[in-house]
């Protein structure tokens, strides 16, 4: 996957997670908890949901690179750019 | 002039009464159109097809969850909770309480449930399935979801709600015992405002399906609103449904002091147990809990004008339930008999409460619903005083007793007096 099409992949991820947001303004360089309402069940769910889609595995210790959408992305490009 | 029960004699901060009523039933989701469906005869039971069972019948509802959840409470929560909080926001609503200036920690929420967490244990175990059962996919909303508070839990958070909130596991049952559990809760003065009733998401289990069909218990019909009929000779079995009816209790000296419309009191309540069988009923106990709770509530067993049944539509239970009416009402010449899960299914945790509005309306209207769909009565089920297939009028409604029984042996009665 692309860098976009991975952006695209989370985008589809917080809508489910999240569908009362408006997701279209979500600032890439701003952290989500800053834009969005969620919690840590939330951020629970983009990990699970990424491991149920593409069996990608984030370990506890890397859960702060989940912070907003650009380090998500920056994080997730080495493990889903085979996909 | 209404003949006074012993409540009556109590103290005004003793006596407990209905002043809101939320619901949400197959056949409608207020009280004023549910009322509407059981005086006109209309059934809410429907085709249903659930994963594994397939094609089945159901009592399904079609309430309007975004009217007090956000989505992602709807995704995060259970079908129960969202049940419970539509209910209860609309109880409230109902009751006329200044909502925004009642103290909520003094607001307690009781929630029958026949079972709960078996739909959201289902669910998952299929999520893992996809993934050979590789259990790192089971999600971290299941116990949330699944513990047995859960129902009465999500009220809490959505109303902000912060005295005590638990769920009454009772069977079939549990709708009256949650309603008993708010006056007893009332009484102690554990809380002012006590939301009360049962809740049921059973429908969203296919296990529940199978189970009733494995027993050879589960309804079948090719007119699905002909399927649920209590009492007729050619039943065969439950019509499996969802609902919920939450109450607003309060006690009358509150209820006088804001001036509030009160539905009912509260002036019987008796729950016992059979102790004989997981499932089969026994009509000795059940006729023994009716007569403690008339005993409580000072009344004779002619003083009811309208015993709202249990029955299920199961060849047993019904005529069972028939053997302790007969023995409790066989000689009452005025008292009036009916069956709402004719209209709406069994909806297990929430049946009680939601049976018992049905016909509470009654004190106002003076009207009698149905038992539709009997076609050929029953002989063993041929009790004086049987409403069938037509709504009759009455001259007067004073007292309603309301049956609800469960597995396990466990029976509740309630009766409700009109002030």
């Amino acid at each position: 996957m692309t860098p976009a099409e991975i952006r695209n992949e989370i985008i589809d991820i917080l809508d489910d997670i999240s569908p009362d947001e408006d997701l279209d303004n979500l600032k890439d360089d701003v952290a989500f908890r800053e834009q969005l309402e969620l919690d840590s069940m939330d951020f629970l769910d983009i990990v699970m949901e990424l491991r149920k889609r593409h069996r990608v595995q984030i370990p506890e210790e890397d859960y702060g690179n989940l912070a907003s959408m650009a380090s998500t992305v920056a994080y997730l490009e080495p493990k889903m750019c085979d996909i | 002039m209404i003949a006074p029960s012993l409540a009556s004699q109590l103290p005004d901060d003793q006596r407990i009464v209905i002043t809101g009523i939320g619901l949400t039933a197959p056949n409608g989701n207020d009280w004023t159109t549910y009322r509407e469906a059981l005086l006109n005869g209309r059934s809410g039971v429907q085709p249903y097809e659930i994963r594994y069972f397939g094609k089945t019948l159901a009592g399904i509802c079609n309430f309007e969850a975004t009217r007090y959840q956000s989505k992602k409470d709807i995704r995060r929560g259970t079908r129960a909770g969202s049940v419970g909080v539509y209910t209860a926001n609309e109880a409230v609503r109902h009751s006329g309480l200044d909502w925004d200036n009642v103290d909520k920690s003094r607001v307690g929420i009781y929630v029958g449930v026949t079972e709960h967490g078996n739909v959201e244990t289902e669910n998952e175990i299929f999520v893992i399935k996809g993934f050979d059962y590789d259990t790192s996919c089971w999600s971290h909303h299941h116990n949330p979801r699944t513990v047995a508070n859960n129902p009465a839990g999500e009220i809490a958070l959505n109303m902000g709600i912060t005295g005590p909130h638990y769920t009454i596991g009772a069977a079939c049952a549990a709708g009256n015992a949650g309603l008993i559990q708010g006056a007893q809760m009332l009484r102690l003065d554990e809380c002012d405002v006590a939301i009360a009733g049962g809740t049921s998401e059973s429908i969203h289990t296919f296990g529940i399906f199978a189970s009733f069909n494995s027993q050879n218990a589960l309804a079948t019909h090719e007119d699905p609103t002909k399927a649920s009929r209590p009492f007729d000779t050619n039943r065969n079995g439950i019509v499996v449904a969802e609902g919920g009816c939450l109450y607003v209790l309060e006690r009358l000296s509150d209820a006088k002091a804001r001036g509030a419309d009160i539905i009912g009191e509260l002036v019987g309540y008796a729950i016992n147990t059979d102790a004989t069988d997981f499932v089969l009923p026994n009509p000795e106990r059940q006729a023994q809990c009716i007569e403690l709770a008339l005993k409580r509530a000072g009344l004779a067993a002619d003083q009811i004008d309208i015993v709202s049944t249990h029955a299920t539509g199961t060849s047993s239970g019904d005529s069972q339930e028939c053997v302790a009416l007969r023995q409790v009402f066989g000689a009452c010449t005025s008292t009036r008999i009916n069956n709402t899960k004719s209209f709406i299914g069994h909806a297990m945790g929430a049946a009680g409460s939601l049976e018992l509005a049905g016909n509470l309306s009654s004190f106002r209207d003076r009207v009698v619903h149905a038992t539709i769909n009997v076609d050929e009565l029953d002989p063993d089920c041929a009790l004086p005083g049987l409403v069938l297939n037509q709504a009759q009028e009455v001259k007067q409604v004073d007292y309603i007793l309301n049956n609800s029984f469960g597995m396990l042996g466990i029976n509740s009665v309630v009766i409700i007096g009109r002030l």
